[in-house]
């Protein structure tokens, strides 16, 4: 493949064809600038490229705007902007709303109690959830599975043993993992908050059936989980009012944590990016003006060679 | 005598201390550079970091 790409086209690979020369070209009258033809070939590419640009951009929208379900509103997040961490405060209060209430049916499959510590618990309080816990694990030397109360290495226990048991129990809809949910829907926090609050009577027309709720942010509008978040539905520990909607805030920077766990550290990267292209920015700077100062300050002259 | 020549003289023309403040210097650039966005992270933060909020929950 490669050889032949280079049999056809060596020799045009192999041509100058600089980026400089659009420019060089008008310093000379001597040197040739682009080809007709290689004019045309790269207007048409940018054209096409363009316009095939344009038209993945019209079609994302449009499909935005062609679906029933609401679009969530974009909240003001605590932990949204360049430079802005999680509220630990406020994730910590999530973890409890998780605990009492989420994880009934909804499992956490991919973070660990020892993922807790120095972010939302100290390292013997993420102890001591985890021993709260049972923990399936075996064999022992008898070759016999046991149950033992968990430790900082154990990842959170699933309600249901697996997806079928899952099924099975919630009239066949699937509670969905909660580890990345936050990444893998669209809207991330401001929908798991629009959702979670946005459960209401549905409206006329709208049949639903046996088990499902009418909520305008699910896709579809019929939603087999009810409304779980009401007023003092769960209870915080350093005493914040457990209103619906504060459960639902501190549940989505809560799941905002368990989906990029990274995110603080990141802010931080940002920071530490932007003083450091500054810096090389004032350096390339300089250099161009160094490299160029002879070009700018140069004097061409055309001096015609008298015959004799 | 210019505190820049002198430098110059001691420190950048031979290639063995050169290179031995090449090393020093990306030492100390590190170590401040880290420590001054660190600490701007830390205030645009305040109240909101674990740091912040861990004395509540230690004993």
């Amino acid at each position: 493949m490669a050889a032949t790409v280079g049999r056809i086209c060596g020799a045009r690979l192999l041509k100058k064809y600089g980026l400089v020369w659009p420019q060089a070209c008008q310093l000379s009258t001597n040197t040739q600038g682009w080809t007709k033809n290689r004019k045309v070939w790269l207007s048409t590419l940018g054209v096409v490229g363009g316009g095939v640009g344009a038209l993945l951009f019209a079609l994302e929208q449009s499909v935005q705007a062609s679906g029933s379900e609401a679009h969530p509103p974009h909240n003001p997040w605590n932990h949204s902007g360049w430079f802005s961490s999680l509220d630990h405060a406020s994730v910590r209060r999530g973890y409890e709303v998780y605990k009492q209430v989420c994880k009934a049916c909804h499992s956490l499959q991919y973070i660990a109690f020892r993922n807790l510590v120095n972010v939302t618990h100290t390292e013997d309080e993420a102890k001591a959830e985890a021993a709260e816990v049972m923990i399936k694990d075996g064999p022992d030397e008898e070759g016999n599975y046991f149950e033992r109360p968990g430790k900082l290495s154990d990842y959170l226990p699933s309600p249901y043993p697996n997806e079928n048991a899952a099924r099975a129990a919630n009239n066949g809809a699937y509670p969905p993992d909660l580890s990345l949910i936050c990444s893998g829907r669209k809207g991330g926090e401001d929908y798991i908050f629009a959702l979670l609050t946005g459960y209401m009577e549905p409206p006329a027309g709208v049949v639903l059936r046996e088990g499902q709720n009418y909520n305008p942010y699910f896709p579809g509008g019929a939603i087999s989980m009810a409304q779980v978040l009401f007023d003092e539905a769960a209870e915080y520990s350093d005493g914040t009012p457990a209103t619906a909607s504060q459960l639902a805030k501190d549940v989505a920077t809560f799941l905002k944590w368990c989906s990029e766990p990274e995110l603080d550290d990141r802010r931080q990267m940002t920071i530490k990016a932007i003083g450091m292209f500054s810096m090389l920015a004032a350096v390339v700077y300089y250099y161009k003006r160094h490299k160029w100062s002879t070009l700018k300050s140069r004097k061409l002259a055309y001096k015609p060679v008298s015959k004799k | 005598m210019s505190v820049w020549s002198t430098l110059n003289r001691t420190v950048f023309k031979r290639t063995s201390t050169f290179a031995l403040a090449v090393a020093g210097g990306t030492f100390f650039f590190e170590r401040t550079f880290e420590l001054v966005s660190q600490s701007i992270f830390e205030n645009l933060n305040k109240g909101k970091l674990w740091k912040d909020i861990k004395h509540k929950y230690e004993n």
